[in-house]
């Protein structure tokens, strides 16, 4: 039989708005504890929530970004659930009437477009952190007691939803690093995963190919994109393997353990839990005014998508996808040159050095980059490393370009094997480990720029005779 | 020297104004007639020795929260709470310069309507100690009654200022839902939930609501007020266009003697120059009450789920978070609250969200649309504030829909977000009855002067018999 992966995708991305989502405290995650917090986000009685405006516009921003439609009303809902980290007992969110709805992102791949829904994107507050203290690793069960941490309670959170349009790992990473950039290059959040301002759920099922939707499990604390793409694979295969051998699948959560990838996950069932989400009286509907809206659009940078569709023919998908995705496909173009080569150095060797992209000197990197087979290597990361730098010049490291001149290099060979006529005698009697010996005049004479493969080529050449 | 029974606070601000009196002396002439009386009475939940500002002083409703003052909502799970920011009514009251007097009592978490359901025991009422004040904002309007505050706030979200302004005599304002910030108000029912002024008089009511009334920037659902507050003048009603719906005025459990002086009342009106017509709210007083009691617990099982042990307040110790919260919320709240939250949990669940919440909102609107289509003939509408009287204390605590039904008549309006005002119009049995004034959407001005015009005509005598 045919299987037929099914992939949704819930996506939390924090916005980097100066102040949290319903009140005025800073956000700052990595402040003392419960230090940015005041009576609005600390749930004191009476308090009440006034919504950020930027987080809203940035929400309609990356919704526009996403293709969605901007409804002309859009509701905050209290979902509520008692929980330590949740201080008000529900958390303002988004039901039925979110801000952006129905779009769609259209996800480059190697053999076209894979054409991803968008079903909605809301706008929420995010919960306080808990801290679980004396048990083991952290986890509730067996700590000694739990402290919690305000200073993230109420920071703005965006939540967006895919339709399950989504057919396989590699699919499923590829969304997730595009979607990734296209939130960077809005300049609405870091999205970092290692920072936990983008954190995201994934929904697995299969069927036979063309069939209903089967029971689908929801994975859980997936730290990189490379990881989920692993669990999403293996999740994919374990529940062939189910189907296969005659069983079901339960409808059930996947929590991985982030600090070990390949640790089974805990599983845990699915409670039904009833949210008894309602509108929230305390806020007024939002009413987005169509000029807000259209102006919005108007500052849409051009889709990074679209960029890798454009390099794509250059360079290949592979190389024009992670250019774009790592944002570094503006400092590839600006570097003249050998396509492949330019996007080989700036995709590998340049970003292993953690140079600033937008600071490297194209034109002289360019220099260097030509030219890379003739200097020593050492040099040639030297380079790459002060690349960003506003004195950087080729020069420099040009000057260090191995000696591969024979009419540069045979003087000073001559001088040497005349000033050691007795270690000639014994190469030409059979002691051929000398070469190594002469090699290494040769090198110190020049300095080390000589082109060590040359330099024992000649000699050999010219022992023979 | 300062007779606190009589005089008002817009006759006090005279004596304050003229030297005639010091800020501190008019706060201690309250502060003498509250250690008198207050023992009995039990209006007040603390009160506050030196006072803060040179204006006439202020009592407020123990829902308001106070910077470094008690503030409990008369719940043991909000004892010993001190908020560490002020509302911004008690703000604005700062600012006015008004000295706080002290916390006034009422039905934990402002639901109910006698004041009997506080964890710090029931308020009485000045006319009558054996009766109830009315509530929730009992403690307020029995203050204002017995002369231990010229003016107070309370807060109103099915009739908790104007019934018992009526039950106690005084001058209420249920204002124009988003006209008074709710900011630094403990919630009940966010949707319903206003401020406004108890006073001896209209004018005092008007001038009090000129200082806590406008657009605040920390609550959303407020609005800029069209016109400014004017204090009313008028003598007469000539021009006016008074409505008595049917249904308000003969509803079940109406007494003869409320009736008898609601009617005399409106006959005033009509000789002071209003038109007066009969007009019909079926569906809203019919659906009104149930309607109420879906929508403002449901939100009440969600307002109050901040009481939970973890930040402020009472903690009750346990082994684990489920037990803690358990435990806390068992002990903290009373059986009022607990009777509510389970009640609004219920309707919000899923399953019965649709037929209970759901539905409710739809009706709702209908009893808007019910209101705004008798205000297209009329101005005011007229009705009693509460079918009743002061009852005896105990009287309905068995019985809880009996107590809910003392709202029936403030009820409708409420839902429909209208401006109600309370006048006393008279007695019965001894023991005040409430004439309510209904107005469209931010017409405090014209309920005002409806209400001046009808009290001075009235001569209605404020200071309770037994304390004259």
């Amino acid at each position: 039989m045919n299987w037929e992966p099914v992939i949704g995708l819930e996506i939390h991305i924090h916005l980097k708005t100066k102040t949290k989502m319903f009140c005025r405290c800073p956000v700052a995650y990595f402040e003392g504890p419960n230090t940015q917090t005041c009576p609005v986000c600390l749930a004191h009685p009476g308090a009440l929530p006034v919504p950020n405006r930027k987080a809203v516009e940035w929400t309609i921003l990356l919704g526009l970004a996403l293709g969605c439609q901007v409804p002309e009303r859009a509701i905050f809902h209290r979902k509520n659930y008692f929980y330590p980290d949740n201080p008000k007992g529900y958390q303002i969110s988004q039901y039925d009437e979110p801000l952006c709805v129905d779009g769609r992102l259209a996800v480059p791949g190697a053999d076209g477009d894979t054409v991803v829904g968008i079903e909605r994107a809301h706008l929420e507050e995010d919960a306080a952190k808990t801290i679980h203290v004396g048990g083991a690793e952290g986890r509730i069960h067996g700590a000694d007691r739990s402290l919690i941490d305000f200073n993230r309670a109420g920071t703005p959170l965006v939540e967006i939803v895919t339709a399950p349009d989504i057919r396989s790992a590699d699919e499923a990473r590829r969304f997730l690093q595009l979607l990734r950039q296209t939130v960077v290059e809005l300049g609405i959040s870091d999205a970092e995963m290692e920072k936990g301002s983008l954190r995201f759920d994934v929904n697995v099922s299969v069927r036979p190919e063309g069939e209903e939707f089967r029971t689908r499990t929801e994975l859980k604390n997936m730290n990189s994109f490379a990881f989920a793409a692993r669990g999403i694979e293996r999740e994919i295969e374990r529940q062939i393997g189910i189907y296969e051998s005659g069983g079901t699948v339960d409808q059930e959560t996947l929590h991985f353990d982030p600090s070990r990838v390949d640790a089974p996950p805990l599983r845990s069932k699915e409670e039904a839990q009833d949210y008894r989400y309602f509108p929230e009286p305390d806020l007024v509907p939002l009413e987005p005014d169509r000029e807000l809206v259209e102006r919005l659009r108007g500052e849409l940078p051009e889709s990074p998508a679209t960029r890798i569709r454009r390099l794509q023919g250059e360079i290949g998908f592979s190389l024009a996808e992670g250019l774009v995705t790592s944002g570094r496909d503006e400092l590839y173009s600006r570097i003249p040159g050998e396509r492949a080569a330019v996007a080989n150095v700036v995709m590998n060797e340049l970003a292993a050095t953690g140079v600033d992209p937008a600071s490297v000197n194209a034109d002289e990197l360019a220099k260097v980059i030509e030219r890379r087979t003739e200097i020593p290597r050492a040099a040639f990361t030297d380079a790459l490393a002060a690349s960003g730098s506003p004195d950087f010049s080729a020069e420099r490291y040009l000057a260090e370009a191995a000696i591969v001149d024979a009419s540069e290099l045979d003087p000073v060979i001559d001088r040497i094997l005349s000033e050691n006529s007795s270690q000639v005698e014994a190469f030409r009697g059979g002691k051929e480990g000398l070469l190594g010996f002469f090699v290494g005049q040769v090198m110190k004479e020049t300095g080390g720029k000589a082109n060590p493969k040359v330099v024992s080529d000649r000699l050999r050449e010219k022992l023979k005779t | 020297m300062i007779d606190t029974l009589r005089v008002t606070a817009e006759e006090a601000t005279g004596l304050l104004e003229r030297s005639e009196v010091s800020a501190t002396e008019l706060h201690s002439a309250y502060r003498e007639a509250i250690a008198e009386r207050d023992p009995e009475l039990h209006a007040y939940l603390c009160t506050v020795e030196e006072p803060a500002g040179e204006g006439v002083p202020i009592a407020l409703k123990d829902v308001i929260s106070t910077k470094g003052v008690e503030t409990t909502a008369a719940s043991k799970i909000l004892s010993g709470y001190k908020p560490v920011f002020d509302s911004t009514v008690a703000a604005r009251c700062k600012v006015a310069g008004l000295p706080l007097l002290g916390k006034t009592n009422l039905d934990e978490f402002a639901m109910g309507s006698s004041t009997e359901n506080s964890a710090f025991g029931p308020t009485r009422n000045p006319w009558d100690p054996s009766r109830v004040p009315g509530g929730s904002s009992g403690g307020s309007t029995a203050a204002v009654a017995a002369g231990l505050a010229p003016w107070a706030l309370g807060s109103d979200t099915g009739g908790s200022i104007k019934q018992p302004a009526a039950l106690c005599g005084v001058v209420g304002l249920r204002p124009t839902y988003g006209t008074v910030s709710r900011y630094g108000i403990v919630a009940f029912a966010s949707s319903l939930d206003q401020v406004g002024p108890i006073a001896k008089t209209v004018r005092d009511c008007a001038l009090l609501h000129r200082i806590i009334a406008g657009r605040d920037p920390l609550d959303s659902t407020t609005v800029e007020l069209p016109d400014p507050i004017e204090v009313p003048e008028a003598e007469d009603l000539k021009g006016l266009r008074i409505g008595v719906p049917v249904e308000l005025n003969e509803a079940e459990g109406i007494e003869p003697g409320v009736s008898e002086a609601v009617n005399r009342t409106i006959e005033l009106a009509r000789s002071l120059g209003a038109e007066v017509g009969e007009c019909h709210l079926p569906r809203s007083v019919e659906f009104g009450l149930p309607c109420y009691y879906l929508i403002a617990p449901s939100e009440a099982s969600s307002n109050l789920a901040r009481y939970d042990g973890v930040r402020y307040g009472l903690r009750v110790k346990a082994d684990d978070i489920r037990s803690m919260y358990e435990s806390t919320r068992r002990e903290g709240f009373g059986d009022e609250p607990k009777r509510r939250i389970m009640l609004g949990t219920y309707a919000l669940s899923a399953g019965y969200y649709e037929a209970f919440y759901g539905q409710a909102q739809k009706v709702r609107t209908v009893i808007r649309d019910e209101h705004a289509a008798a205000f297209e003939q009329f101005d005011v509408l007229v009705s009693p504030t509460s079918p009743t009287v002061a009852f005896e204390l105990g009287a309905r605590t068995a019985d809880p829909l009996a107590m809910y039904a003392a709202d029936v008549l403030t009820i409708p309006s409420n839902m429909a977000g209208l401006p109600g005002l309370s006048i006393p119009c008279g007695l019965s049995d001894d023991l005040p009855v409430g004439f309510q004034l209904i107005g469209r959407q931010f017409s405090e001005n014209l309920l005002f002067r409806a209400g001046h015009a009808l009290e001075r005509a009235l001569g209605f005598d404020y200071v309770p018999e037994r304390l004259r």
